[in-house]
């Protein structure tokens, strides 16, 4: 509501310059280690939406990511690069129609079976392109020609091209912020906010909150299908895994150790995510018992919740970014 | 389908449906009574796979191994709620679901870093490695029979400990209100301690009997721990009766899935659970 | 008397063995106010939650303007303009005042599929809302985080929040308790503006407040209409001395 946080706004027009210009400055490989970051960051914030804003913890929000990434390669033809201006809608399209159908079915369920349900159903997915010849079965499958943006004959943009994909990414990471800021105080945007703090008292306000909570899952399943367009069309190459539980359950890790429903934390969260995952896994192939030690030693140590600790964090980048 | 092939099919979803029973009733029991959702308890069913395949190595025989394992189970199971999940009871859900995604990722690291990453089998023991010939060309292994024994004599134990004795009835005493056991005199603390110990080792156990059929592999608990949130979403969260049943009706339908639908075996399983929520969102059967 | 607006007809609701609510028929025509009385576990809650859909009734009908709606739920009844307060304070504590009553104003013209506008630009839905806490009484408080308000605005912005849905029908489960006099006072001289133009079920203790804002002044015990009549004839009535107003302490559902 209003009350809510003031962003800082000095601290996001200096992380967007950063931004923009790192490309020019920045190696190869720390280029690519940023855009597939940013695209971590869409799909947290979209997930932020439900768990942050609307108090729904899906545990099954990769299955709208790979969804998408899978719409890319089954609209994809073999031999030809196809358009940006077909891809795109098509993989959010497929990612909303599945959280239309998805939610039909969890949103009738609250708390920790929402949890439980919103995994089998991810899983579910999983088993569709694990299972079927669909995408290449278990193998996954390649893209063998990035989309690209032409008007007539000539070609605007090729994905397939490192700095043109840089910045179709970050043009989608901040529309996708935008849009969220924008939706977050619209009146569906009150509404969900609403529900997340009594949803019995929305209920006998006379707010139908089913419908509610569907369009924010609905919306939400798009964002995260733009993340999940974007990363198929990062690696080229998409397997069942992509949509596995793991995937799942770290978005959910980025949006809560970022602090949950700030938007802000959700990128920050990714950026640590991704982050520390490159750490670790350089250090070591079992990373990710580093990565599970680390989740286990903030739950442990901060007997307040996490919360706790995402609103100390948040009031100093508050305090520290208001001024700017 | 013969009579014959179905009879099979049959015994097979029986014992599949009785397995995801003990792994589901440990995960149920924990959620109805502590109210905690215990995402890494697959990795105990994983745990005790392992522990069935490096013990039996090690002493040469299953039964022997089976015993070990459920004491280390055990003991494990007791430390885990001693050191974590007892401060875990006031958080809300998100921070068990995040700390016990965090179990999740070590345990199967520490399993990697032990074991290795390799699938392994285990021997089925000598004296139950027998088939009973069905027909001609049709055969069905007794080991398979005797896993559904022992899950069913487990089931009709914790049905009996949970209706008649003292612990029993602290323990549902204990699921709908805290505060009343405590001023009692009982100490809840203890029985949280046990229960939860009790669910991991009936997970683990599930593991150990489970290692000679499925063979041992990374990657099994999670596999099992989904099925089990289905088991438990169609039985009603909390319901031990409930987990049976809808774990003997989940066996029925994966394993006739895999007959009737081969290409799409792995869906029919999330195909009940889908119907069962537009019937009944909250489970079959509420509470124990 | 104006027309007839919400009627109970038979309306019984069981938990487990236990009847809640047996055979209650009751009326609430519009300009009257109807408040129901009767001592620690008569069912009055039941009562209003089977009203307001909060709880589906195990038989009998529910009839708002001649319909049967006793199947639909909470939130249809609410937007066809049935609204009701909570005995325990019901508020999204962490918004201002303001913004619990514009919420609750926006419930009644649902623009979810407004999304790129601002909800706080809506001039028709502010102004709900600030009449709303005007008439409450909280017009000073209406910037204040609802979770730091005393308890007894609590309970005003309780009503408030009511008030902007704008209902033709109020159920209010015991609005007074935990006001102070003042606030009691308020609150008892906005009842009977109001119930001229709504039709009102007023569940409460305060024995005063009821007899003198009562129009119709119904008697419940264990679930049961005792009897139902103007409040002078409930004043008189024997039975009730009997059963309720002489015999144990009301106390607190």
């Amino acid at each position: 509501m209003s009350a809510a946080i003031k962003t800082p706004r000095g601290a996001l027009l200096a992380t967007l310059l950063v931004l923009s210009i790192f490309p020019l400055f920045g190696s190869d490989y720390y280029s690519e280690l940023l855009t597939k970051i940013m695209i971590m960051a869409i799909f947290a914030m979209s997930l932020d939406l439900l768990v942050g804003f609307t108090g729904l913890v899906s545990f099954g929000h990769a299955a709208f990511f790979g969804i998408a990434a899978y719409a890319v390669v089954l609209v994809s033809p073999q031999y030809d690069p196809s358009s940006l201006w077909l891809v795109l809608p098509a993989a959010v399209l497929a990612a909303a129609v599945a959280a239309f159908v998805i939610g039909l079915f969890v949103l009738r369920t609250k708390g920790i079976y929402f949890i439980m349900v919103t995994l089998a159903f991810a899983q579910m997915i999983y088993f569709v392109f694990h299972d079927s010849p669909l995408g290449g079965g278990s193998d996954g499958v390649f893209i063998n020609f990035k989309p690209e943006l032409r008007i007539g004959e000539t070609q605007l943009l090729d994905l397939g091209n490192a700095a043109h994909f840089y910045y179709v990414v970050l043009l989608l990471l901040v529309a996708t912020y935008v849009f969220l800021r924008i939706l977050l105080r619209s009146p569906l945007g009150h509404a969900l906010a609403g529900i997340k703090s009594n949803e019995h008292r929305m209920l006998s306000l006379g707010f139908p909150v089913f419908l509610y909570k569907l369009a924010g899952f609905v919306i939400a399943g798009a964002l995260a299908g733009v993340a999940g367009f974007l990363s198929a069309c990062q690696f080229g190459f998409v397997t069942p895994e992509i949509l596995s539980w793991h995937q799942s359950g770290n978005v959910l890790l980025m949006v809560i150790l970022g602090g949950m429903g700030t938007l802000n934390g959700a990128a920050i969260g990714a950026f640590a995510f991704v982050v520390l995952q490159e750490v670790f896994s350089a250090l070591t192939k079992h990373w990710q018992f580093l990565m599970g030690t680390v989740i286990v030693l903030v739950v442990m140590l901060l007997p307040g919740g996490l919360s706790s600790l995402t609103q100390r964090v948040r009031r100093l980048l508050v305090g520290g970014g208001s001024n700017g | 389908m013969d009579l014959t092939t179905f009879l099979i099919q049959l015994l097979n979803a029986l014992q599949y449906g009785l397995l995801l029973f003990l792994v589901a009733s440990g995960l149920t029991l924990i959620f109805g009574i502590m109210g905690i959702i215990n995402l890494a308890h697959g990795s105990f069913y994983m745990m005790g796979a392992y522990m069935a395949f490096a013990l039996t190595s090690a002493t040469g025989n299953l039964f022997v191994a089976i015993l070990l394992g459920i004491v280390l189970s055990a003991l494990i199971g007791f430390l885990l709620e001693w050191g974590l999940f007892s401060r875990l009871y006031k958080r809300d859900h998100l921070d068990q679901v995040l700390l016990t995604y965090g179990l999740i990722l070590m345990f199967e690291e520490i399993r990697s870093m032990i074991v290795g990453d390799d699938v392994h089998g285990v021997r089925i023991p000598e004296m139950l490695s027998a088939s009973i010939q069905l027909s001609e060309t049709l055969s069905y292994p007794v080991y398979r029979l005797f896993m559904s024994g022992v899950c069913i004599v487990l089931a009709v134990l914790m049905y009996w400990l949970i209706r008649h004795t003292r612990l029993g009835m602290m323990i549902r005493a204990g699921s709908s209100n805290r505060e009343m056991v405590q001023s009692l005199g009982i100490n809840i603390d203890l029985i949280y301690r046990l229960v939860f110990a009790l669910g991991v080792t009936l997970a683990a156990f599930a593991g150990m009997l489970a290692a000679p059929v499925s063979s041992v592999y990374p990657g099994m608990g999670n596999q099992v721990l989904i099925i089990c949130f289905v088991v438990v979403v169609i039985g009603g969260v909390g319901s031990v009766w409930g987990a049976f049943v809808a774990a003997l009706l989940i066996g029925l339908a994966d394993t006739f899935g895999k007959v009737i639908i081969p290409d799409f075996a792995g869906l029919t399983v999330y195909l009940l659970m889908a119907a069962v929520l537009l019937w009944r969102p909250e489970g079959i059967f509420r509470r124990i | 008397m104006g027309e007839l607006v919400l009627a109970a007809r038979g309306l019984s609701r069981q938990f487990g063995g236990l009847a809640a609510n047996k055979d209650v028929s009751l009326d609430m025509h519009r300009g009257e106010l109807h408040a129901v009385l009767g001592p620690n576990g008569a069912g009055k809650s039941t009562l209003i939650n089977l009203l307001s859909g909060d709880l589906p009734p195990s038989g009998g009908q529910i009839l708002y303007r001649g319909q049967d709606i006793s199947g639909w739920s909470p939130d249809r009844r609410s937007r066809a303009g049935i609204g009701r307060s909570y005995q325990r304070t019901n508020i999204f504590p962490a918004f201002t005042a303001f913004e619990n009553c514009r919420l609750a104003a926006q419930s009644r013209a649902p623009r979810a599929l407004h999304v790129f506008s601002r909800a706080q630009n809506y001039d028709d839905l502010r102004s709900a809302a600030d009449r709303a806490l005007e008439q409450a009484g909280l017009a000073a408080r209406r910037d204040v985080v609802a979770a730091t308000l005393s308890h007894g605005e609590q309970r005003q912005l309780e009503i408030a929040m009511v008030l902007a849905t704008a209902p033709s029908v109020l159920l209010l489960d015991e609005p007074l308790a935990g006001m102070g006099s003042e606030e009691s006072q308020l609150m008892v001289s906005l009842l009977q503006k109001l119930s001229a133009d709504h039709a009102i079920l007023l569940v409460e203790h305060d024995m005063d407040a009821v007899f003198a804002v009562a129009d119709v002044i119904t008697v419940m015990v264990t679930g049961q209409v005792l009897e139902s009549g103007p409040p002078d004839q409930i004043r008189s009535s024997l039975a009730v001395q009997e059963a309720y107003l002489g015999g144990g302490e009301p106390d607190d559902e």
